[in-house]
């Protein structure tokens, strides 16, 4: 085990964390996207999809136990890229103590100077979400099992709503900068392949917040409800 | 010299003044009178510090060894970029011509934890050397001299190698840096050797000795802003960093470690 404690000081093995961490967390935001696409589809396909994740597994594995399989996962990937996370940004605060009178950024973006602040939104947005969606605590009219109606009930209040909306502008932007990143992390290049990198990671960003962002103004304009 | 230009310009340089390096430092605004488009900045500068000797006052303290972008001495950061505004060109190559007459500028020691101001634009970049040492050597046999072009090697490997071997190590990529890192320069001295076939032997041994260091000195970590790329008068690409960060993963994987005494030696504390 120490080797791993020792390797883990290292910036460039912690971007390695980071960036697997990031690209099982990106497969969970993709899927989750995906299968909230079937609210569109109305309350059976809804509930029949949320019911359908906890039979994931089946011969194998009983009702709802690959679910937790899965949970546990995220929540190992969860914590270690919060921890890299927290440990670089220290890291490279210390780095560079003293800032330029003048400053002139050339080839950053707000994307990828933000990726700490992005992150912590997201954060605090997961907590409330799990909070309102899956364990209903902190939802007005929480009926569990079905999925449908909390989620309409749940966005028709413009602040949640509004809430839901900027997290996922913040994870927009994280992706942007993320999801072509990790593959120059992991050492994952080639004059070919940049190119191609930057445009999954657009295409992926745009992709998921676009779609995300559409479920709370789905249920406020009436396309949903 | 074709091309010149006969109208003088002045400029309002604001600079960092630090007499050593414990004390503290501040910024200090000089006038740049009748300065020549033709000038380079630090022609310029020995201008100023001209004129602030004959006025009995301390010179402003730059480094500088050539004057013809080979030697990386000249390093400052020029209204927030590192060698100022001109791409792939180092602060020794930057013509006047590209300010204009009544510019205010802004000129600062490159900042660093790993690079402590020594004096004004001066700091210690010796912190380099010891990455270099820690991996920038190959195993030959002693002996007669082999025969040239006795071992093979790829023109793309070469010409590879060469790129990396571009680096003349003046700290731009740190200081332009927001992480303070210096996984630019570091990767450009893995990839030099680590390309060619002379190279191999050491290859997993050199990165992990190199990163080793690096990270010892107190360099951070690479977030992929890419602002290195940008300033690099040498122009080398960070596609050098990913390489850097597959061996990195490869030394890793099959067991390497550091060198005994690597990254223990950290001269600035
Ligand atoms: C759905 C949630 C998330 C996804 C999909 C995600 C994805 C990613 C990806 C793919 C990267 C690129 C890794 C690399 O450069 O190699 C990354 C970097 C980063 N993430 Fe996340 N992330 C998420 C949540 C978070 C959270 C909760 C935090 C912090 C509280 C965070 C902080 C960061 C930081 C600081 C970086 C950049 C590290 C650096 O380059 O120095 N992320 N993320
Ligand atoms: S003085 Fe040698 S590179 Fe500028």
């Amino acid at each position: 085990m120490g080797w791993i404690l020792d390797l883990y000081r290292s910036a460039v093995f912690k971007k390695y964390v980071m960036a697997v961490t990031g690209m099982m967390l990106f497969g969970f935001v993709l899927s989750h996207m995906t299968g909230n696409l079937k609210a569109y589809a109305g309350p059976e396909e809804f509930n029949h999809y949320a019911e359908g994740l906890r039979e994931l597994g089946k011969p194998i594995f009983g009702h709802g136990q690959f679910l937790w399989v899965m949970r546990t996962g995220l929540l190992i990937a969860v914590g270690l890229h919060i921890w890299s996370a927290f440990a670089l940004s220290k890291h490279n605060r210390e780095a560079r103590p003293e800032r330029y009178v003048r400053e002139r950024h050339q080839k950053s973006t707000y994307a990828s100077r933000t990726m700490i602040w992005g992150g912590v939104i997201v954060l605090l947005f997961v907590v409330y979400h799990l909070l309102h969606l899956t364990f209903g605590t902190v939802h007005a009219d929480f009926i569990p099992g079905d999925v449908y109606h909390n989620f309409v009930v749940g966005f028709q209040s413009p602040v949640i709503s509004g809430f839901y909306i900027l997290a996922n502008v913040a994870l927009g932007f994280h992706l942007y900068h993320g999801l072509w990143s990790m593959f120059q992390s992991l050492g994952w290049n080639g004059s070919r392949f940049n190119d191609l990198r930057k445009k999954f990671a657009v295409a992926f960003a745009l992709v998921i917040s676009v779609a995300n962002i559409s479920f709370p103004i789905a249920v406020l304009t009436g396309a949903i409800g | 010299m074709g091309g010149t230009s006969s109208a003088t310009m002045n400029l309002k340089l604001h600079v960092w003044r630090q007499s050593g390096p414990q004390s503290g430092g501040e910024m200090v605004t000089y006038e740049a009178r009748d300065v020549s488009p033709d000038m380079s900045f630090l022609e310029m500068l020995d201008v100023v510090n001209e004129r602030l000797i004959e006025a009995g006052n301390e010179p402003i303290a730059f480094d500088h060894d050539c004057r013809e972008g080979i030697c990386g001495m000249c390093g400052m950061m020029i209204n927030g970029v590192a060698h100022g505004p001109e791409g792939g060109t180092t602060t020794c190559q930057l013509h006047m011509r590209h300010f204009e007459d009544g510019d205010e500028v802004w000129i600062e020691p490159w900042r660093s934890a790993a690079f402590p101001v020594v004096k004004d634009l001066v700091v210690d970049r010796s912190a380099f050397d010891r990455i270099v040492s820690a991996g920038g050597y190959i195993s030959v046999n002693t002996g007669s001299a082999p025969d040239a072009n006795e071992i093979p090697v790829p023109k793309v490997d070469a010409d590879q190698a060469f790129d990396a071997a571009a680096c003349i190590g003046c700290g731009a990529c740190v200081a332009q840096c927001p992480n303070g890192a210096a996984q630019l320069f570091t990767s450009a001295k893995v990839a030099h050797l680590g390309v060619l076939p002379q190279g191999q032997p050491e290859r997993w041994q050199r990165v992990m000795d190199m990163v080793t260091q690096m990270e010892a000195e107190g360099f951070g970590g690479c977030s992929n802003h890419y602002e290195c790329e940008a300033v690099c008068p040498k122009e080398i690409s960070t596609d050098f960093i990913a390489r850097m960060n597959r061996d990195y993963l490869k030394a890793t994987a099959k067991g390497r470690k550091a060198s005994p005494g690597t990254g223990q030696s950290i001269g600035n504390g």
